[in-house]
């Protein structure tokens, strides 16, 4: 059995002290031998920012590539390669902004990827300029008179993509960060998983509200499979559904009991977990649901593409490369053909 | 102009006295009409029969980048040239002899290439006033003198087809698209064609609407009847089986069926599965189409989100052992070319198939150039060397593809394969290959048992390719991490060490300049010791090797040099560029090559180029070159 200091490298990590990133790469590298996967069997490929370094401190095989694009070289090995465990580790910036497009498709193909979107809510490695997570309004250095655009929700994004495996997590709860992991690493299928992580140099107290015991039993909606969505102090709040069907916060004392939404990830229409994702304010943080929003199951587009293949080549007969030699040479001839001699 | 028979029952009448047969040594034909006409169709299958009937054939498709443009406008024709022979010929000619024009807008397109006495074979239905209007006649160019240079056959084709149609049962619009059929039939029995391949051919494509094959089958007997019958023809002609060809069986083949069919190959040689990441772009996607059509033969396709994408999908196949190949054309290459520079960076093998096309920009998707050869060689951040290698001719494609393989894997290095829309669309004879005959080699995978009495370095390498060694994941022992950032020699940790990136600039550069040391020798034809060198690279190839033998038939001496590979250049090179008094270089481009190699050699070479979006004429490079000729002595 491995231990999480099998997967540690000999790469001196290079976070800047207190950073977010390391409590993350501590709680997977601990996670990683409950996997039960040998370490050569797994694959971590990154784009480009701070958490993109991730694979240089994972002793597994890893592949550290470049701006937003880590999804498509994730997508290739994932079609050719059904007996590796991939993992893509991206940022607000990498996957939101510069590979948008890739995590979108890799979304709704369904690859057998698992995707770690750290979520810092502003660019660290480029020192400071807003994500497309910041919060609206956000004064940086590239707006130093506040930002004008509204920040995207990577978890309603994701369902949009109509994702499979949707969660988010905090880098601070390595219990909860631990079972989000555990959930997504067994999901078959794109699993997209948000860590809310500090940026203690750019944006120190991002997410503080979520992390203050004083504050986050107010602010956090925990997501508990088939359990009703009761939160805040002795589960004071419910998130009920409003006269508009969408959902909406209120006094448990208040409602009735059978009101309160049972959470169900399991729910093959998106809409609920569109809704809950849609709870959190997000200038202050309030109301953030913490879990997984969504987990079903779906045709992956990996096993698909091998299977036509598969087929393909079951169907003509020579499974063994080399074995189709009368085929291939009638498939170069074609249909017609005419002899000099 | 004669009068024309017409039978309105579509009946054949009883046969006439067989007409005399003449002799050709060459035919180049022309068929145009509308994007709608079926003209590339019409095309192609007589190229199949003139190449099955033993013809040596070389073709040039010519259509527009709209799919429909307005019917019998200029812009909406399209055309289909063959050139057929009873030799060895090179290019789809330079002018045609017998011009077919559907409609009054494929004459006016089409005219200003027809060399005097040439041969115009009209749909004089379609000459109303209002599709002469269409295009721009102001009087019927029938009517006055603008024809007088040309002997015109203006016969109403669609006339023609309805009535020979008129038992198939299938409608108006049915009917009169099976003209191409008609025009098909009738030109077939001029150039005594055999009829049997396309009716083979038409029996498989309409085998599920026997109305529609009943229409196309009549419309081309009745063609090929009506030829044998009418007054209009006094003559036929008879073009005889090329006899020089080396013995063989062979098939006409494209250019990017060739390249597709040649990666099959390919993957089958080293014992990899072949998978292709790619996004549609003219005049690439047929390899795409093609390749998604072969999965039996253990290849995957990936249509991709964007052009990004299809390479970095390609580039992680790669990194997992497949053999991970992407296919574009110019813009779509400038989208890449971040990540080629990652497989640089990477040292892993990915191949990048390039169907260059009019550019900037989109430019002109679907006519021919040659100006990505600088974006091939330097269109990248940093010092990002790559081995490129173009394809000379549309057969040639096939083993350009296994050769962009071979290299890739050993070198475990991005391989650029410059085709052009010339070579993709055009069709030449290929003598099939015997697959036994076909290469192989082993991709050679690091292996746990290679590493187990040390610790495992990804940038190590071969003493003489300086190749890394390739370790895929799933491999126990070697688990390592690899990245854009600049790496430590040997180790492949991140390193920003000043020496070690001036090292490892020099490596990767190396490792592609040792490449040479594998090219065999240059094969310069120069059988007289000519003062005068003509050097070419990609699909110049025919257009070139045409006009060196009009020149040396002409009795003056002109050495052919024609470059496979653009980077590394062969060694022997230096060589032989000084033994020569001029050095001309044809590119359809501005002088891409021509500026390479002033840089590399200081050989002052005559740089001669046109970007008109068609290959070069055989007859401007021969004045071109005897220009030059007469400029040495
Ligand atoms: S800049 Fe921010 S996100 Fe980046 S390493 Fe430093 S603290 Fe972490």
């Amino acid at each position: 059995m491995l231990a999480a200091k099998d997967f540690k490298t000999d790469n001196e990590v290079r976070w800047c002290p207190g950073c977010g990133d390391y409590a993350i790469l501590a709680t997977v590298q601990s996670f990683m031998p409950a996997l039960g996967i040998p370490r050569e069997r797994i694959v971590f490929i990154s784009g480009i920012g701070c958490s993109s370094r991730f694979p240089y401190y994972m002793n597994t095989y890893g592949v550290h590539s470049i701006h937003g694009r880590a999804p498509t070289l994730a997508t290739g090995l994932s079609i050719t390669r059904p007996d590796l465990s991939i993992w893509v580790v991206t940022g607000d910036g990498d996957g939101l902004s510069i590979g948008g497009n890739h995590l979108i498709h890799a979304l709704r193909r369904n690859l057998n990827i698992t995707i770690l979107l750290f979520n810092n809510r502003i660019y660290g490695l480029t020192k400071g300029q807003y994500s497309p997570t910041s919060e609206l309004g956000k004064v940086t250095k590239s707006t130093p008179l506040g930002t004008l655009d509204r920040p995207l929700d990577p978890i309603a994004l994701a369902l949009g993509a109509n994702a499979t495996f949707v969660a988010r997590a905090l880098d601070s709860d390595r219990a909860g960060l631990t079972e989000v992991l555990q959930a997504a690493a067994q999901h078959s299928g794109a699993a997209l998983v948000e860590i809310y992580q500090n940026c203690n140099i750019f944006n120190d107290g991002a997410f503080d509200t979520l992390k203050d015991s004083t504050t986050a039993g107010e602010s956090i909606i925990p997501l508990r499979q088939g359990e009703p969505i009761v939160f805040g102090p002795q589960g004071s709040q419910a998130v009920v559904r409003a006269a508009d069907g969408g959902l909406r916060v209120a006094e448990t004392a208040a409602v009735d009991p059978a009101e309160i939404v049972v959470h169900d990830a399991h729910r093959s229409d998106p809409t609920q977990a569109f809704a809950l994702a849609h709870l959190a304010d997000p200038h202050t943080l309030q109301h953030t649901p913490i879990g997984v929003f969504r987990s079903i199951s779906a045709p992956c587009y990996d096993d698909l593409a091998r299977r036509q293949v598969n087929d393909a080549v079951a169907q003509a007969g020579f499974p063994e490369t080399g074995a189709g030699d009368d085929a291939f040479a009638a498939l170069l001839a074609g249909r017609d053909t005419w002899v000099v001699d | 102009m004669s009068e024309v028979m017409v039978n309105p029952s579509g009946s054949v009448p009883p046969p006439a006295p067989a007409k005399p047969v003449e002799r050709r040594d060459r035919v180049i034909i022309r068929f145009a009409g509308d994007s709608g006409d079926g003209m590339q169709l019409t095309g192609d299958r007589f190229t199949s029969a003139s190449a099955i009937f033993g013809n040596d054939v070389a073709t040039l498709p010519d259509f527009p980048a709209e799919i429909r443009a307005p019917a019998g406008t200029l812009p909406g024709v399209s055309a289909f040239q063959v050139h057929f022979a009873d030799h060895d010929i090179l290019t789809p000619g330079d002018a045609p002899d017998v011009l077919i024009a559907m409609n009054p807008a494929a004459l006016r397109a089409n005219l200003k290439d027809l060399p005097r006495g040439a041969e115009i074979i009209l749909d004089a239905d379609e000459f109303t006033p209002r599709n002469l209007q269409r295009v721009g006649y102001s009087a019927d160019p029938r009517a006055d003198e603008s024809l007088a240079a040309y002997t015109v056959r203006e016969l109403p084709l669609t006339t023609l087809t309805r009535a020979a149609v008129a038992d198939s049962g299938v409608g108006k619009k049915d009917a009169a698209r099976a003209k191409n059929m008609f025009a098909l039939g009738l030109v077939s029995w001029l150039y005594s064609r055999p009829l049997d391949t396309t009716r083979g051919y038409l029996e498989k494509k309409f085998a599920r609407a026997p109305q529609i094959l009943a229409a196309n089958l009549a419309a081309l007997n009745a063609g090929y009847a009506f030829g044998e019958t009418t007054e209009d023809f006094s003559v036929r002609y008879e073009v005889a089986p090329a006899a020089d060809f080396p013995a063989g069986r062979y098939r006409n083949i494209s250019g990017n069926l060739a390249l597709a069919y040649g990666l099959v190959a390919a993957g089958r040689g080293c014992h990899r599965p072949v998978f292709l990441g790619s996004y549609p772009i003219t005049p690439a996607s047929d390899v795409l189409h093609l390749l998604a059509g072969m999965k039996q033969f253990g290849v995957t396709t990936f249509q991709a989100e964007d052009e990004i994408a299809g390479i970095g999908a390609a580039l992680g196949a790669a990194y997992g052992g497949a053999i991970g190949v992407t296919t574009t054309s110019g813009p779509g290459m400038a989208l890449k070319s971040e990540m080629i520079g990652l497989a640089v960076a990477l040292e892993l093998p990915l191949v990048i198939v390039d169907v260059q096309r009019g550019g900037p920009s989109t430019g002109l998707p679907t006519k021919t150039e040659q100006s990505d050869l600088m974006q091939a060689l330097f269109g990248r951040n940093g010092e990002s060397p790559v081995i490129v290698i173009a394809a000379q001719s549309p057969s040639d494609c096939f083993d350009t593809a296994i050769e962009a393989v071979a290299l890739a894997t050993r070198t475990r290095t991005p391989v650029i394969l410059l085709s052009d829309g010339y070579l993709a669309n055009g069709t030449e004879p290929w003598r099939i290959p015997a697959v036994a005959d076909l290469p192989t080699w082993d991709p050679g995978f690091a292996t746990t048992e290679q590493w187990q009495d040390r610790e495992f370095t990804p940038y190590s390498r071969d003493p003489v390719s300086l190749a890394r060694p390739w370790a895929l994941p799933g491999t126990p022992g070697l688990t390592h991490r690899i990245g854009g950032l600049e790496k430590a020699d040997v180790t492949g940790a991140i390193s920003y060490d000043p020496a070690n990136h001036d090292t490892m600039v020099r490596l990767r550069q190396a490792k592609v300049d040792a490449v040479a040391a594998t090219i065999p020798p240059l094969a310069v034809d120069d059988p007289d010791g000519a003062r005068v060198l003509v050097l070419g690279w990609g699909s110049t190839y025919g257009p070139i090797k045409a006009a060196v033998q009009a020149v040396r038939a002409g009795g003056q001496s002109v050495a052919r040099l024609h470059l496979r590979h653009l980077n590394p250049l062969p060694r022997d090179l230096a060589d032989v560029l000084p033994r020569y008094d001029r050095v001309v270089l044809p590119e359809m481009n501005l002088g891409q090559l021509a500026t390479i190699i002033r840089a590399r050699y200081l050989v002052d070479v005559i740089s001669v180029t046109q970007v008109r979006g068609l290959p070069f004429t055989s007859g401007e490079l021969t004045g071109v070159l005897k220009d030059v000729i007469a400029s040495v002595d």
